[in-house]
């Protein structure tokens, strides 16, 4: 490295400094503290005291654990494919020329925009067994609605419906790369007698791969993370802890019980579940995902 | 010009200045802590909203007007438990926080706390001064950690209109459980289908067959135990049971225990669980005018001191009596009642611990404790009242309340830093017991395995400081 090179790299890192410290600083000593603190007995107040992996062992006899990340893995596995195919359907939809699509395309998307407590509490009262409005629609198709929130059975499909109504992020990035789908494809499938779902199964979807993809492991991430919803709505796991994911219970451990220790032990154990998921997601669509200029 | 080569280093130098600014002001130690006139600010979170803060504000303005040395800012603050904590984590805490009681336990044992012995010495408070069961709530392991604010204790309120309805006496509540059941069963009105027309009956005439069906839709029930469900997890006081040993062993599981949750089950049971869901829909909550108790659905109702000022907020018309919750036996457990409350601590790291003590003080004063306690319609947690303050009393069942707070049957949450964890466990238990998903036996064996588990790894913490802490909090 000659002394003008020396100088250039210095000069750079001076300007990339303010990230680099935040990084630093806000990130990567957090992550490293976490880790530590995963092999510790930890109250937030006193001094972490060592216990090996202890927290990671309590964990495999921790039947709530095991709970919550079933809940977690249930809930994701509902979600996840329904999101996708929804957000896509309506995608799909919103960009055929129709009157007024830009306003359809606004209230979409709008719900998306609505804070996550707003939601929660809005959807409260919808699946209340008694007033709700599900169940008052459900009457006149003349069936007899469960009591969503009170019984376990639905508690977890009822927050699956919750988020099925902010699939509008999702919509929105769809309708990006749908625009990008050449007109011409359409056009020489047209000439071929192509029906509307040929070409969305053989032309679009193919086309869109790439942003499919990245709205799945998005989703994996988005699920197996699920937080504000389930907390809002059934505070400690709500019955039979039926809708106690993953990261309340986390939440539950590090500030209600102040075991940070394995609060943290918890963090990374589903950090490894995410970075597993994802190359598995990866790695098995690897071949479908259709990336132009390959 | 400034050359090349100084440049990064200049560069460097400013984002430096900046960063110590930013973390300077930040994270300041030292803050101003003085008013303008000399006095020392003491910084006091406390919880409560509404009339129950501005009763707190008076007598904090009181406390500021009455010397010249000290000054009191209150700081309403919400979760102020988990806030607190992490203030006190982060080494910049307030000098006073209003907990709840029952937190005390678990953050004396992290040492979250200031032990305030020397000080209560020094001051000649002991516990003689108080009814006792809330100075006991302030000490563990031997110390003395928080003052008391303001008291509560636990009655059953009952509905003198419903039980005129009913034709019941209404000046008579239940005495024992088994009574309360009874006049539970005689107040509950239902809408029953006969020969195709529906009915509105009372539940004891009800068919032995439809009450084995359950096929009818409830319109007024005349207790049900999970209404407000707040202290599920110490039914068993009312049993004659405890949750531990007082050492390091639990009895959730205990006879009294099971039999206590056995009879929460039994209403379920016997009014039908999908009734009484459907039912319990449309309860708002205890503290609004859709309350249940306050909108004539629920005619008795396990309640604080405090229920006095929803029902003078949302319901003064109403008719209402306050007695000691029955027990199992009146003649063995008589005056069972959960005293429980709101304190005043120290935070471990304040700045100011000893005028902050000098407010504790203040507030434990019989004068403006009593003006505290009467702005917030609650009772002086102290051993002497004033007749003057039972005759300004709004609340016409303010000595029941003080009755049961000074009866040897009056219990506290245990005092046991795994307290939370078990309470939540044993909500959980309760609501798998109350939607008839498993056995009272095996709920609370569950209950007694998980949290048995987690207060062994507690303790086995607990005996690797414990020398070092005893000896801190000594000195």
């Amino acid at each position: 490295m000659t002394r003008g090179e020396r100088k250039t790299l210095w000069l750079g890192l001076a300007f990339i400094s303010p990230w680099i410290i935040g990084f630093l600083v806000f990130t990567l000593y957090p992550l490293a503290a976490s880790i530590y603190y995963s092999f510790c007995d930890y109250d937030v107040i006193s001094k972490p005291v060592w216990i090996g992996a202890l927290n990671y062992k309590d964990m495999v006899t921790d039947s709530v654990f095991w709970k919550s990340l079933g809940n977690t893995f249930y809930f994701a596995a509902l979600s996840l494919p329904l999101s996708l195919i929804v957000a896509l359907l309506i995608a799909v939809l919103l960009n055929n020329p129709v009157v007024g699509r830009p306003a359809f395309r606004t209230f979409f998307f709008l719900p998306s925009l609505v804070p996550q407590v707003a939601i929660a509490m809005i959807w409260l009262w919808i699946f209340n067994g008694k007033f709700g409005l599900l169940n008052y629609a459900l009457k006149w198709f003349g069936l007899d609605g469960p009591n969503w929130l009170a019984d376990e059975n639905w508690t977890k499909p009822s927050l699956v419906l919750t988020s099925l109504w902010g699939v509008g992020g999702s919509v929105v990035i769809y309708l990006a790369a749908l625009q990008d789908v050449s007109r011409e494809l359409y056009e020489s499938a047209e000439i071929d007698g192509a029906s509307a779902f040929t070409k969305l199964w053989h032309i679009t979807i193919p086309m869109i791969s790439p942003v499919i993809y990245f709205n799945l492991i998005m989703g994996i991430i988005g699920a197996l993370q699920v937080f504000s919803g389930p907390y809002i709505m059934f505070g400690g796991g709500g019955p039979n802890r039926s809708a106690l994911f993953y990261a309340v219970y986390l939440y539950e451990n590090a500030f209600s019980y102040f075991q940070m220790g394995y609060a943290c032990a918890m963090a990374w154990v589903l950090f490894l579940i995410i970075l597993f998921l994802t190359w598995a997601a990866t790695s098995s669509t690897r071949k479908h995902v259709y990336y132009a200029g390959e | 010009m400034i050359s090349k080569t100084r440049l990064p280093i200049l560069f460097c130098a400013l984002l430096a200045a900046v960063a110590v600014a930013t973390f300077s002001a930040g994270c300041s130690k030292q803050p101003n802590d003085r008013t303008p006139d000399g006095r020392i600010i003491v910084q006091y979170w406390e919880k409560w909203t509404g009339f129950e803060s501005d009763a707190m504000q008076a007598i904090v303005d009181d406390f500021n007007a009455s010397q010249d040395k000290i000054w009191v800012e209150k700081l309403t603050v919400s979760a102020i438990d988990r806030k607190m904590m992490l203030a006190t984590a982060g080494g910049n805490p307030p000098d006073i926080a209003g907990l709840w009681a029952f937190s005390v336990n678990n953050y004396a044992e992290k040492s979250a706390l200031t032990p305030l012995d020397k000080m209560l010495e020094k001051a000649g408070i002991t516990r003689d001064h108080y009814i006792p069961v809330y100075w006991d709530l302030c000490e563990m392991h031997g110390h003395m950690w928080a003052l008391p604010s303001t008291p509560a204790s636990l009655a059953l309120h009952w509905n003198k209109k419903m039980f005129r309805d009913a034709g019941l006496d209404p000046e008579r509540p239940p005495r024992t459980i088994a009574e309360l059941d009874a006049m539970a069963e005689k107040l509950t009105v239902v809408s029953v289908t006969r020969n195709g027309k529906k009915i509105r009956v009372h539940y004891p005439d009800l068919t032995p067959e439809e009450k084995e069906k359950k096929d009818f839709d409830l319109l007024q029930l005349g207790y049900v135990p999970s209404e407000p469900g707040w202290w599920n997890a110490l039914w068993g006081y009312w049993f004659g049971g405890s949750i531990w040993d007082g050492d390091r062993t639990l009895t959730a599981n205990s006879p009294e225990n099971v039999a206590a949750m056995t009879w929460f089950q039994s209403y379920p049971l016997k009014y039908g669980l999908n009734n009484i869901q459907t039912f319990g829909s449309s309860f708002g909550n205890p503290s609004s005018p859709q309350s249940p108790f306050l909108a004539g659905q629920i005619a008795m109702v396990l309640q604080g001191v405090w229920m006095y000022n929803f029902i003078d907020k949302y319901s003064p018309e109403m008719e209402w009596g306050a007695a000691a919750f029955p027990s199992v036996d009146a003649e063995k457990l008589p005056n069972v009642t959960v005293a429980e409350g709101d304190v005043l601590v120290i935070p471990r790291g304040a700045r100011h611990p000893e005028e902050a003590f000098e407010f504790i003080k203040y507030v434990n004063t019989q004068g403006p404790m009593e003006k505290l306690c009467l702005g917030q319609r609650k009772f002086s947690p102290l051993a002497t009242m004033s007749d003057d303050f039972i005759r300004k009393h709004p609340n016409p069942y303010i000595k029941t309340f003080i009755e049961l707070a000074k009866s040897p049957n009056a219990r506290t949450v245990p005092r046991m830093s795994v307290w939370l964890i078990y309470s939540d466990e044993m909500g959980v238990a309760f609501g798998q017991v109350g939607t008839l998903l498993t056995t009272p036996q095996a709920a609370l064996d569950d209950v007694q395995r998980r949290t048995q588990w987690k207060f062994d790894r507690v303790m086995r913490r607990w005996d690797l400081v414990k020398e070092d802490r005893m000896k801190e909090w000594s000195q």
